[in-house]
């Protein structure tokens, strides 16, 4: 697929992020969502080896509250349709702010209490390896997440057992639910901390789909991998870039289709 | 059943020691089974399945709440997963991972508690399991199995093993030497109550290793005219059916339990009285809702009235009001 695709397919996520957003009439997790678009375009449809029926490469998305941009991901796919969308955050929905658990439209895990994916991940990939399955195992980790003790205790456990079958995709937008993140915590501190803990770690610009692309060529056997991908909170739309109100807002008439007419722009 | 130990020899190791043994007969017909523990590994009797069975074997850190997260993976591509820690470590420093993956996720993992209740004796409170089971009833879809002895322990393993039972708590009480409540191999089944004494006057609900001591007593109170019904709740979850209509044929009820008295046995048994609007006498033993003192174990179930001396004592006093 080339990139002009990738880019369209870019466009159509973060358009599924704003209209589900907005039809559901709630406030939604729609800045962490924006800022993982281009890391899932490249890895659904470049890199993942995705079967649904006998599952190969599996994706575990731990930053539950980013559920919005899996969702949209899966629309690109045909996984997921409009009925589904529609269904975002409503009544007695099993679609809303956090994943649950439906392997058979691509929502691997429940989700939503952060830091428990990462071992869950590891878990798959110990099966896969002993069952001798060659395929990849990858978990997808926000910044703020990461200071939950219980991904360190995982992260030891991969080195310790060399998962070279585990990738973790680490989205490091530099905001949590309560605004900035120390920069102890940003992205080049966290790549020494992944380095410390004895993986192989890769730091990536996350908006950049030639990058990413490549960044997945750096993985290396005998030992976990980690891509560290810098992003934009609110990534495409000038108004929530950086700005975390837009961690978990509500989107008005007027500023949905503000949002819409800047994405156009964007991708124009 | 395979049964290459007598029933008293399995109760002579203890639930931990037992444990581990008899996973190395289990893990022969079940290619697929898996122990994770937390740094317990010695202290679940497994030393030698480790070695006899490396590749069905995991050996996690110091790190509950990530096991849970890895047997849950492993769970989901189809192995048979056994975790064991603590029983404080399991149900409370985990209890938020035991939620999402065993109770939301529904996946198919048994925890092993060990050294539950006070058992833990001169390690402290820190290891003493006084609220476990109040916890991981509170969490919906969890099964909680409470053998009383080392033959029922068996029992639950092999059937823990060999069914489908969906996600268990299994709470190890009792210590190497603890009285034997099954000398004689039974029909164990999954949620089903074991009758252990004959009786119309009172009716005695008990769980875990306690339950030898309740035995004792009961029988040597039934042999001088007493009336007592024992019954031996080894599943507290799912809870037998059955439970509701022994209590509506008794008018004196006592529960037994090495738990806090805050959501065990004696919340289970009080609930059930109080939804059906039924009249009843009932007396309970339970850990106070206190931090317990430390000392043997012996010593602490005598001093938490759980000893077969208090135990008659006290029942036989409540067959005079």
């Amino acid at each position: 697929m080339n990139k002009r695709k990738l880019n369209k397919i870019c466009y159509e996520m973060r358009r599924t992020i704003l209209q589900t957003s907005y039809n559901c009439k709630e406030a939604a997790h729609i800045g962490g969502a924006l800022s993982m678009v281009e890391i899932l375009a490249v890895l659904y449809h470049k890199i993942m080896k995705l079967d649904l029926n006998k599952p190969k490469d599996r994706f575990i998305l731990s930053k539950g509250h980013g559920f919005l941009g899996l969702l949209s991901v899966l629309k690109t796919k045909k996984i997921i349709n409009n009925k589904i969308l529609n269904s975002f955050q409503t009544d007695n929905s099993e679609i809303i702010a956090h994943p649950i658990m439906n392997p058979n439209i691509g929502i691997e895990t429940s989700n939503g209490s952060l830091g428990q994916g990462l071992s869950y991940g590891v878990g798959l990939a110990i099966a896969y390896r002993l069952k001798k399955k060659k395929n990849k195992i990858f978990v997808m980790l926000g910044d703020g997440e990461c200071y939950e003790g219980s991904i360190w205790e995982a992260a030891i456990t991969a080195t310790e057992l060399n998962l070279d079958n585990l990738v973790v995709l680490l989205d490091s937008n530099g905001f949590q639910n309560d605004g900035k993140i120390n920069n102890k915590m940003n992205y080049q501190n966290l790549l020494n901390k992944w380095k410390g803990f004895g993986w192989n770690s890769i730091l990536c610009n996350g908006h950049n789909i030639d990058l990413i692309n490549k960044s997945f060529n750096k993985i290396r056997a005998n030992k976990p991998n980690i891509i560290i991908f810098k992003t934009i909170k609110g990534k495409g739309i000038k108004f929530m870039e950086n700005n975390n109100d837009w961690h978990h807002g509500r989107l008005t008439k007027n500023l949905y289709l503000t949002a819409i007419n800047d994405l156009k722009k964007n991708y124009a | 059943m395979h049964n290459q130990f007598e029933n008293q020899q399995w109760c002579r190791m203890g639930p931990r020691a037992m444990f581990g043994q008899f996973m190395l007969e289990l893990v022969k017909n079940n290619k697929n089974l898996m122990i994770l523990s937390a740094d317990l590994g010695r202290s679940s009797g497994l030393d030698r399945f480790k070695n006899e069975f490396p590749k069905n074997y995991l050996s996690i850190g110091i790190s509950e709440q990530n096991m849970i997260g890895v047997a849950s993976g492993l769970a989901r591509e189809g192995f048979k997963v056994f975790v064991t820690s603590f029983a404080p470590f399991l149900s409370m420093r985990a209890s938020e991972q035991v939620r999402m993956n065993l109770g939301y996720m529904r996946h198919n993992v048994n925890l092993i508690a060990l050294g539950s209740g006070v058992t833990m004796g001169y390690l402290g409170n820190s290891h003493y399991g006084l609220e476990d089971l109040a916890i991981m009833r509170a969490i919906p879809g969890i099964n909680i199995s409470s053998p009383s002895d080392c033959a029922e322990l068996k029992n639950v393993l092999h059937d823990l093993t060999n069914k489908n039972r969906g996600p268990t708590y299994v709470r190890l009480t009792g210590i190497p030497g603890s009285r034997i409540v099954y000398s004689k191999d039974y029909n164990y089944k999954f949620g089903k109550f074991e009758p252990l004494t004959k009786g119309r006057k009172i009716l005695v609900f008990s769980t875990g290793s306690v339950t030898s001591e309740a035995l004792s007593a009961i029988t040597e109170l039934n042999s001088v005219g007493h009336s007592i019904k024992l019954i031996n709740l080894h599943t507290l979850r799912p809870l037998d059916k059955n439970v509701l209509k022994e209590i509506k044929s008794f008018d004196k009820i006592v529960t037994i339990e090495e738990h806090s008295i805050i959501g065990g046995l004696n919340t289970i048994i009080s609930d059930l009285i109080i939804k059906n609007n039924l009249k009843k006498k009932i007396i309970s033993f339970s850990l106070s809702d206190k931090f317990s003192a430390n000392g043997k174990y012996d010593f602490l179930l005598d001093f938490h009235n759980l000893s077969r001396k208090k135990i008659k004592r006290k029942i036989a006093n409540f067959s005079k009001n």
